[in-house]
């Protein structure tokens, strides 16, 4: 930095020690605009009151955190979001990191192929893919439904849409990509030869993939948790479409208290408290992350 | 155990040989890595599979630890089939070029791993490790992970991993290719040393010649898959089966030569000198390559005519570059105090008929 600034013509009354900060300046204010300062008007929104007849007022109060503490109703759907998002990945993390590391025991044109396959999903819109689900599982005229109802093999159709299964199924779809990049960096820093080494020492397949390989992909898989886990408690589309009025969770509660009941104080604090929850458990799990590794791969 | 030339599938299959190739063999779609590979190896022979990349001697390796499956031929130890054996019953010791430690270990739990595969009991394990860990000179840090040591370090903690299973052989896949050439010197000394003591059976796979040389008690050169000569470290650098092991073990001359006899008296005649040669080299008359190498040449009063073209000062010793009638001649002399030719300097160069090796002419370097 200083170096530049040596380089560079001075200027009268322009210290050395202020050139990071306007350099910083740009992209600084641009994160001031539209990060920090909406997010600040939201958390101050939070304590405003509301009513149907008079609209919202400038006062400050703790009612609406008070009331989502107190009344079940919206600790049921923080619930169902925490419920929804541990299931959605650990899902990812039994399904995604085995997906990753056959991926990458595969041959050469194999191996390119089914990763294009895997992540070529995130190519393709969040409401496209989860529409892709209601169209197969949706009520008595899902394609799956109907094959199956016609062939005789079901009498009712598969319970999918407003169900929190359902919702866990689309989204553990959504987020797998998430989870197999995540795993697949990892892999790519392991020595093949690891493997073959622990076999010349007597070690059985299942051993060496238990003691050898699991331990070293396990920050992969950590990380990833932590991105999917992020992702599914904030994820606002697939729930929207899966679980529709009927099944709210966190986002789509928070919608609605905006854009239907107009109550936007409430909708704030739910938005909120939802932030909170996840950079909460996001940088424990982190620290608990770097704490556990960072001898090993420093 | 001599030089053997040109051995291609037709080894003697000796009874009392320890680790028996027999015919190996390793074809690929578009190439044979391996073509018929035979080796007898005694009972606490050091070994060393030596050539340029791409000549098959890793594979060969990587057959004998059972990681590659060999298209044809056998693998035998102590007179049992070691095909049908999977890799981790085989019971071999292994040390790879990326050392391949497990780097969510210590050095310990590196070394501990194959006595728990063997399921050896706690208090025996812990002794054997320390033991292991002795024997490398890396007892202060055990409890370190690999991330934490140096190359060298890292290197002695496989090596401590390799021997701690008191494997039945230990293959070492260019062991000290990654160190610097001070530490590699040092490692090859402990190496032989602590293989002498141990009496284990070893197979190096290197492409330093140097390496092969100081280490082991029989080389093989391989060139395309293929065995260009089996012997001892002296015979295959004094008498190089082929061209192709002259040149590869080191540098030599080869000098355009005409042979005359008369009666039983031999002389090969290069660029108008005519110099004694030894007999059992030259059955025929005729033009022949005469090779000799750097170190066997000396300066003298008359012989080949020379004119050092430059001058390379080495420490131990002096290079000299030098052209002849018969070709470029290199010449490597001791630096032993004594005056030495400039550059530009004419000299006559000679050798002792016994350093000379003589092949027909143009078959090729």
């Amino acid at each position: 930095m200083s170096a530049v600034v040596h380089m560079a013509p001075r200027r009268e009354g322009a210290p050395s020690w202020l050139a990071p900060f306007l350099m910083l300046l740009p992209a600084m204010l641009l994160i001031l605009g539209v990060v920090l300062v909406p997010l600040a008007m939201t958390a101050l929104l939070s304590f405003h009151s509301f009513s149907s007849s008079s609209g919202i007022s400038t006062d400050m109060s703790l009612a609406n955190w008070a009331e989502i503490v107190a009344d079940p109703y919206y600790m049921e759907m923080f619930l169902r979001t925490f419920r929804i998002s541990g299931v959605v990945t650990l899902a990812c993390c039994l399904i995604g990191a085995p997906e990753a590391y056959i991926i990458h025991r595969m041959q050469a044109p194999w191996k390119g192929i089914f990763l294009v396959i895997t992540l070529g999903p995130l190519l393709i819109s969040v409401v496209a893919r989860t529409l892709g689900w209601a169209l197969l599982f949706g009520g008595r005229n899902g394609v799956v439904n109907k094959a199956l109802m016609d062939l005789g093999i079901l009498s009712e159709p598969i319970p999918f849409m407003f169900t929190e299964g359902g919702v866990m199924v689309a989204l553990t779809h959504v987020m797998m990509p998430f989870m197999v990049l995540s795993v697949w960096a990892v892999l790519q820093r392991l020595d093949p030869r690891s493997e073959n080494a622990a076999a010349s020492l007597g070690a059985s397949q299942f051993t060496i993939l238990s003691r050898i390989v699991l331990p070293q992909v396990l920050p992969g898989i950590l990380s990833g948790a932590i991105i999917v886990f992020a992702l599914s408690a904030s994820s606002f589309a697939t729930p929207a479409i899966v679980g529709g009025r009927r099944l709210k969770v966190a986002a789509t509660l928070a919608y609605d208290e905006f854009l239907n009941t107009l109550n936007w104080p409430l909708g704030a604090a739910v938005a909120v408290l939802l932030l909170i929850a996840i950079a909460a458990i996001v940088i424990g799990c982190n620290a608990l992350v770097e704490k556990r590794y960072s001898r090993m791969f420093q | 155990m001599l030089a053997r030339p040109g051995t291609a599938g037709s080894a003697p299959m000796t009874a009392d040989a320890f680790l028996a190739l027999d015919g190996l063999t390793k074809r690929y779609a578009d190439h044979v890595a391996v073509d018929a590979l035979s080796l007898d190896v005694a009972q606490g022979e050091f070994i060393s599979l030596l050539g340029p990349s791409g000549c098959g001697k890793t594979t060969t390796l990587q057959m004998i630890a059972g990681f590659v499956d060999p298209s044809g031929g056998a693998i035998n130890l102590e007179g049992r089939d070691l095909v049908r054996v999977k890799p981790a019953q085989r019971g071999l010791g292994i040390v790879f070029q990326s050392y391949a430690l497990f780097p969510h270990m210590t050095a310990a739990e590196n070394v501990a791993f194959g006595l728990e595969m063997q399921k050896v009991p706690k208090a025996e394990r812990q002794a054997r490790v320390s033991e292991a860990l002795a024997l490398v000179g890396l007892s202060a840090l055990s409890d370190r992970y690999p991330r934490r040591m140096s190359g060298g370090q890292q290197q002695r903690v496989a090596l401590a991993r390799a021997l701690v299973i008191k494997p039945r052989i230990l293959l070492l896949d260019e062991p000290l290719s990654n160190l610097d050439a001070k530490l590699r010197e040092e490692m090859q000394i402990e190496l032989r040393q602590l293989q002498r003591s141990l009496g284990t059976t070893t197979i190096l796979v290197t492409h330093d010649q140097h390496e092969a040389m100081a280490l082991s008690d029989r080389i093989v050169v391989m060139n395309a898959g293929k065995v260009e000569q089996i012997g001892r470290p002296q015979d295959v650098y004094e008498r190089p089966a082929t061209p192709f092991v002259a040149n590869f073990l080191g540098k030599t001359n080869v000098f355009e030569a005409n042979i005359t006899r008369e009666g039983d008296d031999v002389k090969a005649d290069v660029g108008g000198v005519r110099c004694p040669c030894p007999r059992h080299v030259a059955d025929s008359a005729g033009p022949v390559m005469l090779t000799v190498r750097p170190e066997k040449i000396s300066f003298a009063d008359q012989g080949l005519a020379c004119r050092i073209s430059s001058r390379v000062f080495q420490g131990t010793h002096w290079l000299f570059i030098g052209e002849t009638p018969s070709g470029t001649a290199t010449i490597v002399c001791q630096n032993d105090g004594v005056a030495k030719p400039e550059e530009g300097d004419a000299v006559h160069l000679a050798w002792r008929p016994e350093d000379v090796a003589l092949r027909a002419s143009g078959g090729g370097r």
